[in-house]
Order: C-alpha cells, then structure tokens, then sequence
C-alpha cells in the first residue's frame, strides 16, 4: 500500500501501514495453545448460551416423574435425568446462561469499582487512607457474608447476586490495582509525564493503568471463575437461582442428595463449572503476555 | 585569582543575560515516625542554594550520589515542591504556580532522565509518545503532530521507521536519543540533564553529548548539567557547580574550577579524575569517612568531618558563600588553602 501524505511542501512516501493493535494481541493470542484452546471453549459455551433452545429437545424445567433418574446416554436423554425426571443437558445448556451472564456482571463491576478505587488510592496519597480503609472494612466480612447481607437488603435475584458478588470483588481487586500502582508511578517515565505538563488524569488512565493490566487481567479470570462458583455456592443457600430454574451450582446441591445412586447430577455440572473456570483462566494467562509489548510470542 | 583566557572572557561577556535565577531554595523531606506519623527530623536535601544560570551557558552541577544534585534540577522543574526559596526564570517567579501558569514555563524547562531504560512507558510506541508532549500542549491535526515527531526523530538521529516501534526495541543510546527529541520538541530555552550520559556506554556518550552541544548551538540552549562524571563536565560545560550534603560548596567556570580549586571538597573530587600519565604518581586525596547523614547534618561548616584541613572553627562556623575570584564562589574559610600540603 504506497499512500503518501503531503507535508508542507515534501511528500514523505509511507511505508506499509502498520498492523492495528488490535490484530496484532489477537494474532499474538493465537499463538498460544492452550489460549486457543480455552478460547474455544468460551465461543462454544457462548453459543450454547445464546442458541439454547435450538441445542435441547427437552424443556429445563419440565418435570417428569416417570423418568427420574435416568443414568448418562440413556434414550432420549443423553446426559440423563435428574431426580424429577428434567433433562440434565436441557439444563446444564440453559444454565450456561445464568453462569455467564453473573460472571461476566460481576466481573465486570468489580473491575470497575476495584480499578477506580485502586487508581485513586494508589495516585493520591491523600485518599489512600480513606480508601483503603474502607476496602478494609469490605475484607473484613466473609465473602458470602457479605454477599449474604446485600441480597438480603436488594433481594433475591440472580442481578442481586451479582452485584453482591461484585461488591465482594472490590476489595482484592483495589488491592491489587493500588500496589502496582504505587510501585508504576515512582517509574521514571511518570516523571518524565510530569515533566511535560502531562495531567494527573492523562498520567493514570494512559499511563499507570495499561502498565497495571497484566495482574488486573489475571484477576478479572480468576474472579470469572469464582464468580461463577459463588453463585453456585450462593444458590446453594437458597440466595441465588430459585429453583426450578437451572443453574450450575444449584444443580449440584440439588444433585448432591443422590450423590450415590445418581453421581452424574452432580459431575456433570461440576465438569461444565470446572471447563468455564479453565477456559477463562488459560485465555487471561494468554491475553497478558499477548498485550505485552516486551514479549514477542 | 585565575586570569581569564580570550575565549572565556567573550563567552561570559556574550552570555551574562540571567535565565535562571535561584535563590535561597531547600527542599526538607520530612521523617515521619511513631503512632500518629509526626514530623520527627527532615532530611535536608537541599539547604540554601543560590545560583544564577546565564543564557546559552551549560552549567555542570557535580557532587556525590546523595548531595542533593538531582532534587535541585527537579525543584527547580516544579516536580518536587520547595520547601523554601525563590526561583525566577526570565524574570518571572515560578514556584507555586497555578497549573495552568505552569504549562507555560513546562513549555521552556524541560528535563532529560538519566535511566533511558525507565525514562519511557514500556507500553507506548515511540511515536506516539512523542506526539503526546504536542497532545499536551498544542491542538494539531493528527497529521501535523506525525509529520512534526518524523521530523524530530531525525532531528535527534533516528530513522522513521523508528516511530511505530516499542521502547524495548531500541538501545541505550537510541531511547536517550528519544529522550531528548521529547525535551527538545517544545522549544525550550532551558533543559536539565539529570545523569543524562550516566547510563551510556562511553563512546555512546559521546554521540550523545554531542547531540547535546549541536542543538545548543542550533537552539540556543541552556543546560543544567547534572553529573559525577568530572570528565564529562570539563568537555561539555562552561561553569561548574560543586554540591555537597545539599550545599554549594564551589562554583566557578571550568578554567577556574578545575585549575584552581579553591574548597578543599573539590580539590578531593579532582584528584580522584583518573589520568593516564607516564610521569610520576599524584598524590591522590583519600576522603576518609562516609558522608554525613543528611538528617542530621554537621554543626558548621557541612564538610568539617571529612576535610583535611578542617579546625576549630569550622566546627563552629557555617563559611560563608563569597566570591573569590570573577565569577567563583567558594563556601571555605580557608578557601585556595591546598589540602595537598
């Protein structure tokens, strides 16, 4: 491509336009093989979650007593039935929903609450003290406490629960953004920002924080991950899904009771919860190095 | 005292318009302690300095590590807050400024770092990070502010194909290149090179430094040259400033300086400059002793406990700052006593 700029005066012939950033992390990310991997597995369970009512037979809700407990590939239900007769692969698809959707609300708010705190105290001495004291406060409750007391004041839902789990995310993720931050802004290069007049806000959000996404990155997928096992641990107690609707973790606690006469109840849904978190995961791991200029995959 | 040659005369005569005026400055960090963090101590990093920086003049500022170089050429940027004093650039106060006064005089002061390695965010093409100084403080076109950085990268020795690249693909003397196309591009008067060459292999300094006097000639320039390399500091500078525990301890043009050094202090850094001689052994000054803590300063005269030549009343007096010769401070009581003897 030989497009050419004028400059007052001379041309200056450019040379083939560079990659955008964006194509290079992604050709970067597919490099890795366990990435690609774990990649696949979200596209997968993303489209199970969007196409869910063309991927099942069978209504996730729909009870029939005259096939409880139907073993894994028997007819008709090839991941078998649970103790009211519903089909477990209706269920663990529809229920692929629910875990994506709070995971990804939750992940995200925290994210955003925990960046934001975490900048703020780790830039600006004065509110550190405040802040961090405040995140203090937040650690100092159990997590499923905590998530315990916010939905008992929003209420049941699985919103609620998300935010709850969110809230619960804040602090470690503050944490987290707040030491990078405090050991990002004495780097010469701030100082250099400083120098040219560059603005508190310009220096933070241009500066600090691209070079605090590899831990943030990490934290985002691992938080994914417990997320979702939050949720379920959530639904378990009876704060999350209400039953009949299917979700992962409700389904094992459901599950758990039969855990000899039916242990596909609870195995299945603990593989489905097991492959979400690893996909996650493997794909964080491999984005950090990819949006790493200093890594050449 | 030391006669001036032709050639310093006419450049003291030509270059006597003050750009910088500092006077009276300290900057304290304060030591905080026990359970309700009170200000215990202050470690004086800079206690009283005065000097005046001509126009087109490179001024070296020498010392050891912990004598307070570096915190004077970032106070004097407005990047550490004064704790006392007054600085006047072009006539005009600026400490304390206003943020919006001050992106003015950032337009005319600017400051290369003295690690090339840190000085650059790692995530930021080089391009980019140049055109974000015109970002700051001009409203160009996108175009215009490429055009301008492809120009600068030349300017400082670079290639264009160097505008797209990353920070960690570039060398030590090519990131200080890109160092000093980012205090250059603004048009400044005044650039403080903090360590500027420390980091550099010699004969890439010696690139860099002359990168340096070209663009002072070609811009007209002031440098505040801050460094522990003596050698480097004849080549490049026209005066010289000797600091020690936050203190002036001597200042005078090279000639004079190096010459006819009047502190005893200095006299000690000069004759640790290495020199391949075939003639007979110097005496080399040995400094015994560390330096001082600079929380808790010697009473009198700050080089008393290390100086050879020190007595009774030194122990007691703070010398003063007085001129001993055109142009050459010196703080001693005993000043041009050689400490050889």
């Amino acid at each position: 491509m030989a497009e050419t700029v004028t400059v007052t005066g001379n041309e200056r012939p450019k040379k083939k336009k560079k990659e955008h950033e964006f194509i290079l992390t992604a050709k970067k990310l597919l490099k890795n093989k366990l990435a690609v991997i774990g990649l696949i597995i979200i596209i997968l369970q993303v489209g199970m979650a969007i196409f869910a009512p063309m991927m099942t037979s069978h209504d996730p809700v729909k009870q029939n007593l005259a096939a409880s407990e139907l073993p894994i590939f028997s007819e008709g239900h090839w991941l078998g039935t649970d103790n009211y007769g519903r089909d477990v692969w209706s269920r663990i698809v529809f229920g692929s929903r629910i875990s994506l959707v709070v995971g990804i609300v939750a992940v995200s708010l925290g994210l955003l609450g925990g960046v934001t705190l975490g900048l703020l105290g780790g830039y600006y001495k004065k509110l550190d003290g405040i802040i961090m004291r405040i995140v203090d406060l937040l650690f100092s409750f159990p997590g499923i406490l905590l998530a315990m007391l916010i939905i008992a004041v929003l209420g049941t839902s699985l919103i609620n629960v998300a935010i709850a789990i969110s809230i619960w995310s804040i602090p470690a993720c503050a944490r987290i953004v707040r030491g990078s931050v405090l050991s990002i802004k004495e780097k010469e290069y701030i100082m250099a920002m400083k120098s040219v007049g560059a603005s508190d806000l310009r220096i933070m959000f241009k500066h600090i924080l691209p070079n605090c996404f590899a831990p943030i990155i990490v934290f985002a997928t691992m938080r994914m991950a417990t997320a979702i096992l939050s949720t379920a641990a959530l639904s378990y107690l009876g704060l999350g899904a209400q039953p009949p609707t299917p979700e992962w973790g409700a389904m094992i606690s459901q599950g758990q009771a039969f855990m000899w006469s039916s242990p596909h109840l609870t195995i299945i849904p603990g593989i489905a919860i097991m492959l979400t978190v690893f996909a996650f995961n493997v794909v964080g791991d491999g984005l950090r190095d990819a949006i790493d200029p200093n890594m050449d995959v | 005292m030391a006669v001036l040659t032709e050639h310093e005369a006419e450049k003291l005569s030509n270059h006597k318009q003050v750009l910088l005026e500092v006077t009276g400055i300290r900057k304290y960090y304060p030591i905080r302690g026990g359970v309700l963090q009170r200000v215990q101590g202050n470690v004086k990093a800079v206690e009283n300095v005065s000097l005046q920086l001509y126009e087109g003049e490179s001024l070296g500022v020498v010392g050891e590590s912990g004598c307070g170089k570096s915190t004077l050429g970032k106070a004097i940027l407005g990047l550490e807050e004064l704790t006392d004093g007054k600085i006047m650039f072009k006539g005009k106060e600026i400490q304390n400024l206003k943020k919006k006064e001050k992106l003015k005089f950032i337009k005319e002061m600017q400051m290369i770092f003295q690690d090339p390695f840190a000085s650059l965010n790692p995530r930021q093409r080089i391009g980019h990070a140049l055109e974000e100084v015109f970002t700051i403080h001009t409203n160009m076109s996108a175009k215009e502010k490429k055009n301008t950085v492809l120009d600068l990268l030349k300017e400082v020795g670079l290639k264009e194909e160097h505008y797209d690249r990353y920070p960690h693909e570039f060398s030590g003397g090519q990131r200080q290149r890109i160092g000093i196309a980012r205090a250059i591009c603004l048009n400044p008067s005044f650039i403080i090179c903090d360590e500027a060459v420390s980091a550099l292999d010699v004969s890439v300094q010696a690139q860099v430094l002359k990168l340096l006097k070209t663009l002072q000639a070609k811009y007209q320039l002031s440098y505040m040259f801050i460094s522990h390399d003596l050698g480097v500091v004849r080549y490049f500078c026209d005066r010289v400033l000797v600091m020690y525990l936050g203190h002036t301890v001597e200042l005078g043009s090279v000639e004079d300086l190096f010459n006819h050094p009047l502190h005893p202090y200095t006299q000690a850094l000069l004759s640790a400059i290495p020199r391949p001689t075939v003639q007979k052994k110097r005496k080399r000054i040995r400094l015994e002793g560390d330096l001082p803590n600079p929380a808790d300063p010697p009473g009198g005269c700050p080089f008393h406990t290390r100086c050879p030549i020190a007595q009774d009343k030194c122990k007691q007096e703070k010398p003063e700052w007085k001129e001993y010769g055109s142009d050459h401070f010196a703080a001693c009581h005993f000043a041009g006593q050689s400490i050889l003897a």
